[in-house]
């Protein structure tokens, strides 16, 4: 009974969303104001309708109703609630009904927040809203219905793959998605604009905290899915430019662009085409991403098995949403003249230029994901294009725009004096090159291009921090007077600084982690010992235990270092008894310079264990550094800018801060 | 932070038949071969060929039975002297170019490698013209 | 368009190209394995399977039958068995269709004809050329529209 409720919330889903669509759309157009003001609660009605079918299906894979297809092919009695819960998106049907369910969540927070937003738009924007749940339920409820039948039903449901078994799975999607479905959003809000015919600094006011919302989750949920990766791969990777991987990180990059570009429309009335051509892309590239995880067409780790069917129906959705946002981009373009002007050497110029730079860098990762797929469709071979493509084209790209990020906060609005801005920075390049050369001298000489690195990470840090301290003018005026600065700061600012010097631990971790990791591989018997980066390990012994669903050996390290340091690291090798599948995992301890890494494999015929000891540097920074990274767009979030006083349309005269 | 048995793994697996093995255990010890350098220039070799077997790892990261037998015969032909290019020319000549990570320089590759390369260029140029446009207007705006 | 192709099938890269040099020995049981100039002078089917293959099985009464009505010689490629009696013991239980079985736990021989995944199947001519490569089971349909017309053209040659 509750399967079938849910199903008809789901189709009644569809009608309302169809309304949204198509009322408020027309209403603005002729200033019906009834209209207008149907887009709220119809977002309102959708979300709780679409939280009525997300329950009833929660609901069904919670009691193990068998009798539904979806929750036959992905649970099992057997599995812990947890899992049985998380089960729900952990397939293809069950995951586009919490896309939908996002698309609503969000459809109801500009009903709810937006009351600022001059009511055209927003009628406009949940119109928008409206026409993209109306795309992606036609889609769910033709190819993709989770509430689909089986009769009679079965007893039990098919095996569940242990590797899903996992609490953190639990947060990735919908982190994820609350990223890349944040996006609909801001690309409703460029179309609303294209619409109205108006694009404006006040536009770009209100279209920030959704910006910054998407960005924040999407940051958040890629370092999340690297960080398990991290822990249960077992060699301490984290990022392999896997096809699905980068199906996220290209609406990152686009993303990225857009929150700069959207400061720049605000402050100076500037780069409109831009802000709204990225912001168009940017959820393109997402449901270019759900496109390419759904429809086979990859090959990933990631990939859902699905049908081309389903596949074509998504590019079709694409294609229709994209490709109108872009005539419509082209018939409005006069509208998109800005009226500030500024040199290439200012503040626009230093944004402008690493939007250009995000822009290339994100095209470059489309090109290298997609290119096998139009090879192989086209006739015309297979192709492989794998980590070492991607980390030759991105890192080059990477660089300038790292050494831009520290100069560009220091130039003035339109017209900057980068000598000025250099000489403040002198310390900080100073420190950069200081540390990257004694880095490359200390460490190993091999690796010119990771103590560059880390010279870049230093520059931002140094730069970033420099910047703040010239804002507050420290040590250059009386403390106090610096202390009333500091607490005047808008919190936008701090988000700027809290998620610059986040990216620079970050890059400094990847780096770090990347060309300094130290590995040992052999054959341990317990008492044997190993000594890695000053770090003695020693196998004390390997135990055979058992778990709820799985048998295990539990190897049991000791590490030493010098006298103070003693810890335990214990790793597993585990069997899963219903599908025999094996899981390593690792037995990590992380210290402020890196990781300690531990791994136990196969016993061999004469009593010992192949283990797989690592020392990973730098790890935790890059964990750190994103977590920075969304706690900077929190922060600027909460700036009550863009709550209060938002309504007014004034334009905003050149300011010196962020 | 110490972290033992509770791991985590993200991945989304339609749960049918296709299981895959987590790119864990790679390298053997009994793999490993005495010469270092030998040594280093297998596992460099290896992290730029495909594991054909997998999603998308290399062999030196997969513990399939494929990558392993083509981690040992890679080993094998560096003791028999082949230079690295000999290595993997051998394993292309069975395998095609799919097996490279590294896309070959080609021409049916030229767009692939080149395509960055052309977004910057044109870029760059729409940059120029912007702000010549930018000057222009600047210019007309002090001229009135 | 190709968006139904599986992205993992791998076409041939030695299409036309002679067999490379390999050398398989015996499976349990049997006395000679057998290397790439067995397979000169005829035209030949070499199979790539193994007794955990499940698609290996349902094509097995395909070749059980070319075997019978001595269409074509087929070789075996039995790879990565585990257990060396496991090989011997399913062609027991099944029967053996193939001339000559070489056992190939390292892979040699598979990686020799660029194979990926069980069943595989070439066909060699007679100068020891690879003409043809088939992924997956050969079914009734493909073996009479397909493989045999080339067998027969082959033979000709």
């Amino acid at each position: 009974m509750i399967v079938e409720i849910g199903h008809f919330a789901l189709v009644m889903a569809l009608c309302i969303s169809a309304i949204q669509a198509t009322l408020p759309l027309l209403g603005a157009n002729t200033n019906n104001r009834a209209w207008m003001a149907l887009g709220s609660p119809a977002a309102l009605l959708q979300l709780l309708l679409l939280a009525i079918a997300f329950a009833a299906l929660t609901h069904a894979f919670v009691t193990s109703d068998f009798s539904v297809i979806t929750v036959t092919n992905n649970s099992h009695t057997l599995k812990p609630m947890l899992y049985k819960v998380s089960g729900v998106w952990g397939n293809h049907e069950g995951s586009m009904l919490m896309w939908v369910l996002i698309l609503a969540i969000y459809g109801a927070a500009v009903a709810i927040w937006g009351n600022n937003l001059r009511p055209t738009l927003k009628a406009r924007v949940l119109g928008i809203q409206g026409l993209l749940g109306f795309g992606f339920l036609l889609f769910i409820i033709f190819t993709s219905n989770p509430f689909g039948r089986l009769i009679p039903a079965p007893i039990n449901g098919q095996d569940l793959n242990p590797l899903l078994q996992d609490p953190g799975l639990a947060f990735h999607p919908p982190l994820l998605y609350l990223g890349y479905v944040g996006f609909s959003t801001t690309f409703s809000f460029a179309v609303a604009a294209l619409l109205e015919g108006r694009v404006d600094p006040a536009w770009a006011r209100w279209v920030r905290p959704w910006t910054l919302a998407a960005w924040g989750f999407l940051t958040g949920g890629i370092a999340l899915g690297s960080w398990w990766a991290y822990y249960e791969l077992g060699w301490g990777g984290w990022w392999f430019w896997d096809p699905v991987e980068n199906a996220s990180f290209m609406p990152w990059l686009a993303g990225t662009a857009l929150l700069h570009s959207a400061i720049v429309l605000e402050k100076r009335d500037s780069l409109k085409s831009w802000t709204i051509f990225l912001a168009i892309i940017a959820f393109a590239l997402s449901m270019l991403g759900t496109f390419l995880v759904r429809s086979g067409v990859i090959t990933s780790v990631h990939a859902f098995a699905s049908d081309p069917t389903r596949g074509v129906f998504i590019l079709g959705l694409l294609v229709v949403s994209v490709g109108s946002a872009f005539a419509l981009f082209a018939w409005r373009g006069p509208v998109l003249r800005g009226s500030g002007v500024f040199r290439p050497i200012s503040r626009e110029g230093g944004l402008l230029m690493n939007n250009f730079l995000l822009s290339v860098a994100a095209a470059s990762v489309l090109l290298g994901t997609l290119y096998p797929l139009f090879l192989d469709v086209l006739d015309l071979g297979k192709v492989s294009v794998g980590a070492p493509y991607f980390n030759s084209v991105f890192v080059p790209l990477m660089t300038p725009m790292i050494l831009i990020m520290g100069i560009g906060p220091l130039l003035n609005w339109k017209r900057g004096d980068a000598i000025i801005a250099l000489q403040k920075l002198k310390i900080a390049a100073a420190i950069a090159s200081i540390g990257a050369v004694t880095i490359w001298f200390v460490i190993d000489k091999a690796t010119v291009l990771a103590a560059f690195g880390i010279g870049l990470a230093l520059w931002l840090l140094i730069s970033t921090l420099t910047e703040l301290a010239n804002r507050i003018q420290l040590f250059r005026i009386p403390f106090f007077d610096t202390w009333r600065r500091i607490r005047h700061q808008p919190r936008s600012s701090w988000g700027m600084t809290l998620a610059h010097a986040g990216l620079a631990l970050a890059i400094a971790g990847m780096t770090a982690s990347s060309a300094w990791r130290v590995e040992a591989i052999q054959t341990m018997k317990p008492g044997d010992s190993v000594i890695i980066s000053g770090f003695n390990f020693t196998l004390r012994n390997v135990q055979n235990i058992k778990g709820p669903n799985y048998l295990a050996s539990r190897g049991v390290f000791d590490v030493r270092r010098k006298q103070s340091f003693n810890i335990t690291l214990e790793a597993e090798k585990r069997i899963y008894a219903v599908s025999r599948q094996p899981t390593t995992e690792a037995g990590i301890y992380s210290t402020f310079l890196g990781d300690l890494y531990a791994v136990i494999g196969d016993p061999d015929a004469n009593g010992g264990f192949i283990t797989r000891l690592y020392f990973n540097p730098l790890v935790s920074w890059m964990w750190v550094g994103t977590f920075l990274m969304v706690l900077g767009a929190g922060i600027s979030l909460s700036d009550r800018r863009h709550r209060v006083g938002a309504s007014a349309e004034r334009k905003v005269p050149g300011s010196v801060t962020a | 932070m110490k972290f033992s048995s509770l791991a985590l793994f993200f991945i989304f697996v339609a749960v049918s038949t296709t299981t895959f093995p987590p790119a864990t255990y790679a390298v053997d010890p009994s793999e490993i071969l005495d010469n270092p350098i030998l040594e280093k220039r297998a596992r460099h070799i290896s992290k730029d060929l495909r594991c054909l077997v997998c999603q998308n790892q290399s062999i030196d990261d997969s513990d399939a039975n494929l990558a392993r037998d083509l981690r040992i015969l890679v080993r094998e032909r560096l003791i028999m002297g082949d230079t690295d290019h000999q290595v993997i020319d051998y394993v292309v000549s069975r395998y095609g170019d799919f097996v490279l990570l590294r896309p070959p320089v080609k021409a049916i590759t030229a767009l692939l490698w080149l395509g960055p390369l052309i977004f910057a260029l044109i870029g760059v140029f729409g940059l120029i013209r912007y702000f010549r446009r930018q000057t222009v207007a600047a210019k007309n705006e002090d001229e009135i | 368009m190709g968006l139904g192709r599986n992205p993992q099938d791998l076409p041939s890269a030695l299409i036309n190209t002679p067999v490379p040099t390999f050398q398989l020995p015996p499976i349990k049981g049997q006395k000679k394995g057998f290397s790439n100039l067995d397979l000169l002078g005829q035209v030949t089917l070499v199979n790539v399977f193994g007794s955990w293959c499940e698609a290996c099985r349902l094509e097995h009464d395909l070749l059980m039958n070319i075997s019978k009505k001595k269409l074509v010689p087929i070789f075996g490629i039995d790879w990565q068995e585990p257990n060396p009696m496991a090989g011997p013991a399913w062609l027991k239980r099944h029967g053996n269709p193939y001339t000559l079985v070489g056992n190939d736990p390292k892979s040699r021989g598979a990686i020799a004809f660029g194979v990926t995944k069980a069943p595989e199947s070439f066909l060699i001519d007679k100068t020891g050329v690879i003409r043809f490569k088939r992924t997956g089971r050969i079914t009734e349909a493909l073996w009479n529209e397909t493989v045999w017309p080339i067998v027969q053209e082959l033979k000709m040659q």
